[in-house]
């Protein structure tokens, strides 16, 4: 129950992207197509379901402080918090040179479309985000793996429920100026106010 | 008639291209069609027409539908002031009161949103037409009584622009435009939306001893905080006033504190009727919305972990602003699913996360503004995928 409540607090309530704003680069340039969206989406689902508990590990076992105990007495008091940005760092750039393979090899039309914005989840700060998140609530690592998941899911929903919007703002006459990524800042602000509905649900 | 049909011929070269005032054409255009049908038709070999119901005519059926709302809400408006200060008044009195609270606010409505769409009209070359109406009729039957001025025209002009204007005007935006409003007003002003004083008016009155102006919602969620029966609750609530001042048959007749328009829900399904035998408004969302909200009333009732999830689900239907919002927004046949599958799933999420924001969310007591909003950013989203469920479905039965 409490690990089902953690899905649907990091799903909506602390969306990565209406409550922390994290993660807009890709947000706001992919979002075009609803099929391009849904692969970054996946895609950003699979690299954060998986760092976060790898981050955990890491976090757990070697950076924190006395986390060396383990190899006795005179690493006990040894503190390598200050290594946790560029040790998670090259856990997502890592992961992320796996999820290129692979999506290379399935599926090249995705590969195709998703272009640079794929290496560039490596930098997507919803990724390392989710990560540091992580280490400063001081979760499980089932908790951790949980909240991966949920706050990737989130994710996944709000980008492709903006390609949708935006997909259907064809058919809209928007002035010259706001063409592109203005309108798609104002329609972001817009959805903020509709998720906003789940903010102070305590769980 | 003739008189003013001579004088708009009249005008009319001075609005025409090369004219003086040739940038002004869509003002005089707004005012013609708004006064005598437009002339221009469809082409006599074109579509097989049944019908000519055209958007102007749509617009003014919503118009004509909101009206048993607002006369009641008018006369809720003074009936409720003379409970609280514990007069007695009658009808006229209760009338008079509440036209000149709730007139204003209408007329600032209109103001400003028709000042923002006549300059955009002109600027961007766009016809106005009959959309403002509704929007600048909905903004004020969702606000309560004692709101400030300014901040009715604050909010309409920045939903008329941010939440329409900015697609393009009318039939383009993602976002229902008076849910936008509010939600504008709810989350700028929270004071002068939401607590237990704004929803009736007193003046310079003092309410009677004991007497709370607190909404159904607020009753029954502190009902739920102090573990105590939500139906008891609504029994003794007021009874310095009236026995039983929150019944089922009060909520339902609408008199209870709220914001203008919402608290009859008689009136709202009035208004229903009128726009599902117009063909107006989607019956399928109507339907789908009350069905959402009572089947989830009925779930969070047997989950109960506190006395408000255990509140009769029926009670869900008729308390807020849940019959209103689903008659009124949930329908607007912009921002909605535009499939007929699809308006199932949008109507029943609707009431489904209305109950579900009324319960669990201690932030807003009311469910039904947010909930429809959140499914306007999802609807597109819903179509899209009922588009492509129904093409796999015809390209597997085509032969080729």
């Amino acid at each position: 129950m409490e690990l089902f409540n953690l899905a649907i607090r990091s799903i909506f309530i602390d969306n990565m992207v209406f409550a922390y704003f994290l993660g807009m680069c890709s947000f706001l340039a992919v979002s075009k197509k609803v099929s391009t969206a849904l692969g970054l989406g996946a895609a950003v689902i699979f690299v954060l379901t998986v760092t976060v508990p790898v981050n955990w590990l890491l976090n757990e076992f070697i950076l924190k402080e006395g986390a060396l105990a383990f190899l006795g007495e005179n690493f006990a008091t040894i503190d390598l918090t200050f290594l946790r940005f560029i040790m998670f760092i090259a856990v997502i750039a890592a992961m992320v040179q796996l999820v290129e393979m692979i999506i290379e090899k399935f599926a090249p039309a995705l590969y195709g479309s998703l272009g640079i914005f794929l290496p560039l989840i490596a930098v997507n700060c919803a990724i390392l985000g989710g990560s540091l998140f992580m280490a400063g609530r001081d979760y499980t690592l089932a908790e951790a793996g949980v909240y991966g998941f949920g706050s990737g899911t989130g994710f996944f929903l709000a980008i492709v429920a903006l390609a949708a919007i935006r997909e259907k703002l064809k058919y809209s006459n928007v002035p010259n100026g706001l063409k592109g990524l203005g309108i798609t800042m104002l329609i972001t602000g817009l959805m903020g106010i509709a998720f906003m509905s789940f903010m102070g649900i305590d769980l | 008639m003739k008189f003013l049909r001579d004088l708009l011929d009249k005008q009319k070269p001075l609005f025409q291209k090369g004219g003086k005032l040739e940038n002004l054409y869509y003002l005089y255009e707004a005012g013609e069609t708004f006064m005598f049908s437009p002339k221009h038709t469809t082409n006599p070999r074109g579509a097989q027409i049944k019908d000519a119901i055209d958007l102007k005519r749509m617009m003014i059926t919503v118009v004509v539908a909101m009206i048993p709302c607002l006369l009641f809400g008018i006369w809720n408006t003074g009936h409720m002031h003379y409970l609280a200060v514990g007069e007695a008044a009658d009808f006229g009195d209760k009338f008079l009161l509440g036209a000149i609270l709730v007139l204003p606010i209408v007329l600032v409505a209109y103001t400003a949103g028709g000042i923002v769409e006549a300059v955009f009209a002109v600027v961007r070359k766009h016809p106005i037409n009959e959309g403002f109406l509704v929007t600048g009729m909905l903004i004020p039957l969702i606000v309560p009584a004692t709101i400030p001025l300014w901040q009715v025209a604050l909010a309409t002009v920045f939903a008329v622009v941010i939440a329409k204007e900015v697609f393009g005007g009318t039939g383009m935006n993602i976002l229902n435009v008076a849910m936008t409003a509010r939600a504008f007003l709810y989350f700028a002003y929270p004071m002068q939306i939401s607590g237990d004083e704004v929803w009736i008016y007193l003046g310079d009155k003092m309410p009677v001893d004991g007497f709370s102006g607190a909404t159904a919602l607020n009753v029954a969620y502190l009902a739920g905080q102090e573990a105590q029966s939500v139906t008891a609750a609504f029994y003794s609530h007021n009874n310095v006033v009236t026995d039983n001042f929150l019944s089922f048959t009060n909520s339902f007749l609408g008199f209870i504190p709220g914001s203008i328009g919402e608290t009859s829900t008689l009136m709202a399904l009035i208004g229903a009727a009128i726009l599902i035998v117009t063909g107006v408004a989607s019956w399928k969302i109507i339907f789908s919305a009350f069905g959402g909200a009572y089947i989830m009333g009925l779930i969070m009732e047997l989950l109960a972990v506190n006395t408000y999830m255990a509140m009769p689900a029926h009670y869900h239907l008729v308390i807020g602003g849940l019959a209103f919002g689903i008659v009124f927004m949930a329908t607007d046949p912009v921002s909605a699913s535009q499939t007929e599958t699809g308006k199932w799933i949008y109507g029943s999420l609707i009431g489904i996360l209305t109950v579900i924001i009324r319960v669990t969310n201690p932030a807003y007591p009311e469910g039904i503004m947010l909930a429809v909003l959140f499914m306007n950013v999802f609807a597109p989203l819903i179509d899209h995928y009922v588009l492509k469920a129904n093409k796999k479905r015809r390209l597997q039965r085509a032969t080729v």
